[in-house]
């Protein structure tokens, strides 16, 4: 052994939930500077790409939805446009719209929860409290929209389950307002409180060659200065209607990728606003599914604005294919590769997450920085274990 | 994309075509390499997925790497596929064209059982480490459902 190998210790940190759920991180340090360090992921696998191969296309709905709580609209919105796409069927414009207003919601509460655990592993139990709470009614409203806190399972394919409830606009309205006072007090308190800077700027820097080349995704890649974000790139639902801009930073810190997920929040206001004052009026349901729905039903429809399920789309059978889609998730690209056979279940369904695009920074970044540093840093990546594992 | 695609096939001998959402290329195992390089230097630099999907009937496994770049005019989806014996599979590594594929080749090599030669690290990722049996993602693993 050498000397220098006699001088590391290796420091093993969880499975039990060092953050934002479990994981193991399995540093070599000397002193209290990290050498290397090696995340060790898998605790909470969930076997999502095989369970798909034995459910329905609409089983497969909530599954997605499950490895990241905070920001399942986006991946419940990934997998409906992949089957989508292989049925050659694209949702109603309203229902495209409804669509971008829930998936933007998410985007805020998802940022809120990371900006929460950043908090925390900052140290600050303020900030993790405020942040949580203020998630809150932003939760509400997305309940109002489609009758659950988290696990909306709301976009179905060829369209939504629910219209739009009255007063939806307004409502919205008043969590926006209240959200931008309290943004204002975040940035008092949290963002540019000393002991926050201290600790964020200029540690666990990205550079742009790097960011790239190891594919990272989402704010991590947007904070290192690559204006990449598939709301643009490849604009789906109704991104091409709304004037939208992406948010970027130069410094590729800690810092900047607190400050990407912060501008983005008010960003996604912008977005609903404006999606909600150009709404356009029309079915929620592609008419290929609506026109298998008895007449009885169709009327109860119109009355409650909400969909019933046809049992055509229970029981859906896709033509033997192939599509891939991508969105922009709230921690990033998150692509869906869907095989049929012409059976009732996915052949294959590859659900590639933004976590897990991103678990190579953790080896990337948090090395020649200080043991303290390594929370900073994994708070900052809002990596989030389930949805890396699925 | 599809440019590309049908330049690559026609120089490596593969053939190309479209999929909802991406262009692809197949070409032999032995051209994979090849083929990446081209694709890279055509400035696509990273991959969004890398699926192994496993065809019993045929006897194979077929391997895809759907590569994109994040530079303005080339982020479309290309799609670089191929097919090895599924009682032996193996095919290089494209980690070294392509960093971003790392961690997915590995949890390809997990859940299907595909050998990346050259790969820096094929160790368990998201089993268990005791972990035994059939590769899960074969399609001859059952799963049992209540």
């Amino acid at each position: 052994m050498s000397e220098a190998e006699e001088r590391t210790i290796e420091l093993l940190i969880g499975p039990q939930h060092p953050a934002s759920g479990h994981m193991r991180l399995v540093a070599r340090v000397d002193g209290d500077v990290v050498v290397e360090l090696r995340p060790d992921i898998g605790y909470v696998h969930r076997t999502v790409e095989k369970l798909a191969e034995v459910k329905t296309y609409l089983q497969v709905v909530p599954l997605v939805e499950r490895p990241a709580l905070a920001d399942t609209a986006n991946h419940n919105l990934g997998y409906v446009l992949a089957v989508e796409r292989l049925l050659g069927v694209e949702a109603p414009p309203r229902a495209q719209y409804l669509r971008t207003v829930l998936a933007e919601i998410s985007r805020i509460h998802s940022h809120l929860y990371g900006l929460g655990i950043l908090g925390i592993m900052l140290g600050s139990s303020t900030a993790f409290m405020w942040c949580f709470n203020d998630r809150e009614p932003l939760i509400d409203l997305a309940q109002e929209l489609t009758g659950a806190r988290l696990t909306y399972s709301y976009m179905i394919p060829g369209g939504v389950r629910r219209d739009l409830p009255p007063g939806f606009a307004e409502r919205a309205e008043k969590v926006f307002r209240y959200l931008e006072r309290r943004l204002k007090d975040y940035e008092r308190l949290y963002f540019r409180n000393p002991v926050v800077r201290a600790r964020t700027e200029g540690v666990g820097v990205l550079t742009r060659e790097d960011a790239v080349r190891l594919g990272v995704v989402g704010p991590n890649l947007r904070a290192s200065g690559v204006a990449y974000d598939v709301r643009e790139a490849d604009p789906y639902e109704a991104y091409p209607d709304l004037d939208f801009h992406v948010v970027t930073r130069e410094e590729g810190d800690c810092a900047a990728r607190m400050w990407v997920r912060v501008d983005e929040i008010r960003e996604s206001m912008r977005l609903v606003r404006e999606a909600l004052s150009k709404i356009p009026d029309g079915p929620i349901l592609h008419e290929r599914f609506s026109k298998a729905i008895p007449p009885k039903w169709r009327e109860w429809m119109e009355e409650k604005r909400r969909v019933k399920i046809p049992a055509a789309m229970v029981s859906l059978r896709i033509p033997p294919g192939e599509a891939l889609s991508r969105v922009e998730a709230a921690r990033g690209e998150l692509t869906f590769y869907l095989v049929s056979d012409g059976s009732p279940n996915p052949y294959r369904m590859r659900m590639v997450t933004p976590s897990f695009r991103n678990v190579v920074l953790f080896r990337h970044l948090i090395r020649d920085c200080r043991v303290a540093d390594i929370p900073a840093i994994y708070g900052s990546l809002d990596y989030f274990p389930p949805e890396a594992d699925r | 994309m599809r440019e590309l695609a049908e330049r690559v096939a026609s120089e490596l001998g593969g053939e190309s075509g479209e999929s909802p959402g991406f262009a692809w290329v197949r070409v032999p195992p032995e051209k994979m390499l090849e083929a990446a390089r081209m694709i890279r230097e055509a400035g696509l630099e990273h991959v969004k997925a890398v699926t192994a999907i496993d065809r019993p009937e045929e006897g194979e496994i077929e391997v895809v790497y759907h590569a994109s770049s994040y530079e303005p005019g080339r982020r479309g989806v290309l799609a670089l596929r191929t097919s090895v014996p599924r009682d032996d599979p193996r095919l290089p590594s494209l980690v070294g064209v392509w960093p971003s594929a790392e961690y997915m080749e590995r949890e390809q090599w997990e859940m299907l059982g595909v050998v990346f030669e050259g790969h820096p690290r094929l160790e368990r990722l998201l089993l268990p480490e005791d972990f035994e049996g059939v590769h899960p993602l074969r399609k001859d693993y059952e799963v049992r459902t209540a």
